[in-house]
């Protein structure tokens, strides 16, 4: 009678896939675009010769894996995303200085590797906009906005969508833009005062443009590559661009701390940071402005000269005491004047 | 019995003296170690003890030839079973301990004892030798306690209660203690209770504002969904299995498939064609306002939206557990009651419906728990309405992560489910539901009282026809260019997904394939072991008496309450790091839908077993079979529905689930809901969408193809309604 259930244990493990615990390829997790990713590895493929294991995953979700797995990483690369958890896991020591040459590279890029020390490298940039459905807006008469103080007009009362800053860093961004617009007191004033205006608080920073483009909201805020996409897919989408200024992210690249593949990841670094790889995003819908000065855009693309930047401060507003004072604050003061 | 330790001292043995004790560079199971001994890392224990200096894991082998001995010494039978297990269960203990204590950089603690004992370079993950090794002792140690005379019950009852034990311990208790440890964890650093007590009993987790207006804290929100998810996920079940047993419905087939598709879809896609059904720019919405002379709102994002869509998601699962207990209620009890002149709905209230009672609890315990653990539709309908799920796997991603909220509200949920069990509990009380004996039945179900089948007509008819259009909407919508806005025909996302190149042999060429076949793969190997281990542990739970039975039962439910990204981060915890290392590989997934959907096959198995008379069994017993063989011949044909529902729940689990697979899929393994869910992230729905359809394809071949297999269970009575 045990010889049955232990011939069927036997066969039951027989069946099982082999699980590849350890390998001599590069995993990369890639929190960008997935066509993006796969274009990009299977280039490094067939041009380094090394294998590249690659899995997309949000940021938030890496940044938690990552510290997870603290110690004895199975990922090597991080290659992506916006740049807020690239700082953490580089203040966190999660990750290591890949030493590639950033001469080539935009100041913002450089600035990003300067604040972490040569942990995160910056490799790709996008602005912070509002997105209209004017289908929408033009049928209900409502003027379009052009800048932020116009969301705060009685006329979007319920029309506006934004993500939570507690859960998506684009809205985080955006409140940080703000305080660095306004000065902090004003900037929360206004936020409470859009905050009669908007109808909800989504979870995800892509959420927004995507109701505003089916018409489930009418005004939205969000970056300005992402409303590219969703225009160009064919949804009555405008994108401003606000006339007071506007924040910008900085997407990353970093090697994890304990990296078994260092060679490999360090040559990953260097190719997502060339000119030729980075002018190949607007072949799979990708309109983030590249880092490499000589690296070439789409029309399409809403390049950083025509949008009025700020000087946003990655080290003062990365950092988590400003992060977790700013949420409180935003806590207390924005999220119970909603409705 | 002597026999069967014998066996598994040889299956030790081979353990330790054949395969490699520790992880090999292939993997757990891969044959790459063969030849290649040179390496230390490719020894078995012995080996590793002896040659290469690793002393310290001598006593590992040593229980054996110790274990030999005992056999073979003239003792008492019951002082060597003692003997036996004591050395059986020490060594297991041993191995667990110099697993924590000495990790790959070294030992951890008594660093001098185990330098002395060659340990100072660390070690690896255990790997096939050890699997089999610890096997051993754990089947030598139930074996012999079933000799010693203490226990009732046989060798084959003890064996499996060890190994569920042992695995529920490894794989539930084990990685949720990890994550639950957080929840002490200050700001600063430290441990606190209290720190932990203040924040669990604040309104932050339990605030109860929306009574007079303001918003209700999480808590408090997903108790609120979770009873009416259960409760109309359960009445909608009822309707559904009555009309399936008790009435002569014509379009009973096309019902059956309308009941299932629900389970086998990606929770986000509900949600899409939910807005576009009901968002503000939804059909049903602008033709309302249209027709009324109304602003278009958007009712739907909050509590409707997420209750309708748990309404969509769920009600199969009741239906599913409802569906064998109500065909089981025995027609002569029924019959009974309506020669003594009850009339047919006397007959179902006082009859019937009594005996159904075990399907109800576990069908509303599952539609509880279930709400409480979804996170795709609150995710996508929720709005501002919170609930615990969401707002855990925020308190780990979100902008600011804070594992010890995220604990927190695992504990409060954790609550949540533990009260849910226990009213449950209460409920049934202690009668006896028995119905299926080893009678002759004549065979006749009393068919239902005309108001009560109009109910059941009025409550699942439009219901069916609801679920109809909200797939059709999604098969639409994977034909469109443009969801929602362009609505020109298209086939290009099939194409995108799915093209296969013929030009130069097959290419696979299509984006999906890999995580295609990976899902199928996963799932496939999945399906079946959670099933086994569900079903085994239902048949312990309802026939078996053992200390400690309670705790057993909620422990085996513990993985399934918990929200997936709960589980996903503690399994990483857990599993990253020596003694067992199995991040990255395929196994961990399967391992975690093992426990994570076991409870399926728990619930349906004791709804179906509580049913089946003990005389039953008895006669077995009695005519000489041991408990294996009763199970074999007599219980497991008898639950045909409960196996069918059991498999083809966690193959569907496994494929749909998305929250605890996001952590753990690895480039590898991608599965199909982590790469669809980041198309839905680049907006990309067609492909999504065509993806969807083609995985709820897949699936319902899959549950036919079980269908046919299991076939139905022979009551020896046909199922007929008079």
């Amino acid at each position: 009678m045990k010889m049955s259930i232990a011939r069927g244990v036997m066969v039951l493990l027989a069946g099982l896939p082999a699980g590849q615990a350890l390998s001599d390829e590069l995993s990369v997790v890639c929190s960008n675009d997935e066509r993006w990713c796969h274009l990009m590895a299977s280039e490094f493929e067939a041009e380094t010769g090394i294998d590249v294991a690659m899995v997309r995953k949000s940021t938030g979700e890496t940044l938690a894996q990552v510290r997870a797995e603290a110690g004895n990483p199975k990922i090597d690369v991080w290659w992506g995303g916006t740049g807020d958890p690239h700082l953490i896991a580089a203040s966190e020591g999660l990750s290591q200085p890949s030493e590639a040459d950033t001469s080539e590279l935009l100041g913002w890029a450089v600035n990003m590797a300067d604040i972490s020390e040569g942990r995160a490298i910056g490799v790709h940039a996008g602005a912070l906009g509002i997105s209209f459905n004017f289908d929408l807006l033009k049928e209900k008469g409502i003027e379009p906005p052009s800048c932020w103080r116009d969301l705060a007009d009685s006329r979007f009362l319920g029309e506006i969508q934004v993500a939570n800053p507690n859960s998506s860093g684009t809205a985080y961004t955006q409140l940080a833009t703000l305080v660095q617009v306004f000065g902090e007191d004003e900037a929360f004033e206004l936020l409470k005062q859009i905050g009669k205006n908007v109808n909800s608080y989504t979870k995800s920073g892509s959420a927004p443009n995507k109701a505003a483009a089916r018409g489930e909201t009418g005004v939205a805020v969000g970056f300005m590559h992402d409303m590219v996409t969703q225009k160009k897919a064919g949804f009555p989408l405008e994108i401003v661009s606000p006339c007071e200024g506007t924040g910008y992210e900085v997407g990353a690249v970093s090697i994890i701390t304990g990296t078994r593949n260092l060679d490999a990841a360090k040559k990953w670094v260097e190719f997502v940071l060339r000119a030729d790889a980075q002018s190949r995003a607007p072949e799979v819908e990708v309109y983030n402005v590249p880092s490499n000065k000589g690296a070439t855009l789409d029309p399409q693309t809403p390049s950083l000269g025509s949008v009025k930047l700020i000087d946003y401060d990655f080290a003062t507003y990365g950092a988590v005491d400003t992060r977790k004072r700013l949420l409180s604050r935003w806590d207390a003061e924005v999220k119970p004047s909603s409705n | 019995m002597a026999r069967t330790l014998g066996i598994w001292l040889i299956v030790g043995l081979v353990g330790a003296c054949l395969v490699p004790w520790y992880l090999t560079n292939g993997g757990l199971l891969s044959l790459n170690w063969i030849g290649g001994s040179g390496t230390p890392e490719n020894n078995p224990i012995l080996l590793l003890a002896l040659i290469h200096g690793k002393l310290w894991l001598l006593p590992v082998v040593a229980g054996f030839p110790i274990i030999a001995t005992l056999l073979v010494l003239r003792i008492t039978p019951a002082k060597r079973a003692k003997l036996i297990s004591i050395i059986a269960l020490s060594v297991l203990v041993y191995v667990a301990v110099q697993g924590f204590l000495v990790v790959r950089n070294g030992p951890v603690l008594l660093n001098d004892v185990f330098h002395v004992l060659g340990a100072e370079d660390g070690q690896a993950g255990l790997g096939i030798g050890a699997l089999l090794v610890v096997l051993s002792y754990l089947f030598i140690l139930t074996t012999a306690i079933s000799m010693s005379g203490n226990a009732r019950g046989d060798a084959f009852v003890i064996g499996l209660i060890g190994l569920i034990i042992a695995l529920v311990a490894v794989f539930v208790f084990f990685p949720i203690s990890q994550i639950l440890l957080q929840s002490l964890k200050t700001d600063a650093g430290g441990y606190s209770v209290t720190g932990f007590l203040k924040r669990f009993f604040s309104g932050e987790v339990w605030r109860l504002d929306c009574l007079n207006g303001g918003t209700c804290g999480p808590a408090i929100n997903s108790i609120f969904l979770g009873v009416l998810t259960g409760a109309g996920t359960t009445t909608l079940g009822l309707s559904f299995a009555l009309i399936f047993t008790r009435t002569q419905f014509k379009a009973k087939k096309l019902l059956r498939v309308l009941t299932i598709i629900p389970i086998i879809t990606p929770p986000f896609v509900i949600g899409l064609a939910l807005i576009l059904l009901f968002g503000r720019s939804g059909t049903v919405t602008t033709f309302w306002a249209d027709l009324m002379d109304m602003q278009a709102t958007r009712w739907l994002y909050g509590f409707w939206g997420v209750y309708m869509a748990q309404l969509l998601s769920f009600t199969p699962i009741a239906f599913l557990v409802l569906i064998g207990v109500v065909e089981g209620v025995s027609p002569s009890m029924e019959e009974a009651s309506q020669t003594l002149n009850a009339n047919k709905w006397q007959t179902f209230r006082h009859v019937s419906f009594p005996l159904m009672r075990p399907g109800l609890a576990n069908a509303f315990l599952l539609g509880f728990l279930e709400s409480l653990a979804d996170f795709g539709n609150p995710l996508v309908l929720g709005g501002n309405f919170n609930v615990l799920s969401t707002e855990i796997f925020f308190a780990i991603i979100g902008t600011v992560a804070d594992p010890a909220k995220a604990a927190i509200m695992s504990i409060a949920l954790l609550t949540l489910a533990l009260s849910a069990f226990v009213a449950q509990r209460m409920w049934l009380g202690k009668k006896s539901y028995a119905t299926v004996t080893g009678k002759a039945d004549s065979g006749q179900h009393a068919s239902l009282s005309p108001k009560l089948k109009l109910a059941c007509y009025l409550t699942a008819l439009p219901w069916a026809l609801f679920t109809a259009i909200v797939y059709s909407m999604i098969v639409f919508g994977s034909f469109v260019t443009l969801w929602g806005y362009d609505h020109s025909f298209t086939f290009k996302h099939y194409l995108q997904a799915f093209a296969i190149d013929f030009s130069n042999g097959i290419r696979w060429k299509g984006v999906a394939w890999d995580s295609y076949f990976t899902t199928l793969t996963i799932s496939s190997v999945a399906a079946p072991l959670t099933a086994i281990l569900g079903l085994a542990t239902a048949y312990l739970l309802v026939r078996q008496k053992f200390a400690g039975k309670n705790v057993f039962e909620f422990s085996t439910m513990m993985c399934f309450a918990i929200p997936g990204t709960v589980i996903g981060v503690s399994y990483v915890m857990a599993f990253n790091f020596p003694p067992i290392e199995i991040t990255g590989t395929s196994i961990i997934l399967i391992v975690m839908f093992m426990f994570r959907n076991m409870p399926v096959g728990v619930r349906g198995g004791i709804a179906a077993m509580s049913q089946l008379d003990k005389s039953l069994d008895e006669a077995s017993i009695t005519l000489g079979a041991n408990s294996f063989t009763t199970i074999k011949r007599v219980i497991l044909p008898l639950l045909g529905p409960a196996i069918l529902a059991a498999l083809a729940y966690s193959f569907v689990r496994a494929i749909t689930s998305v929250s605890a697979v996001i952590f753990l899929v690895s480039a590898k393994h991608n599965m199909a809901t982590s790469f669809i869910v980041g198309r839905v992230e680049a907006g990309d729905y067609g492909l999504s969408i065509a993806y969807s359809a083609v995985l709820i394809l897949t699936m319902l071949l899959a549950i036919l193809l079980l269908q046919a297999l299991i076939g139905a269970r022979r009551l020896r009575r046909d199922n007929r309604v008079r």
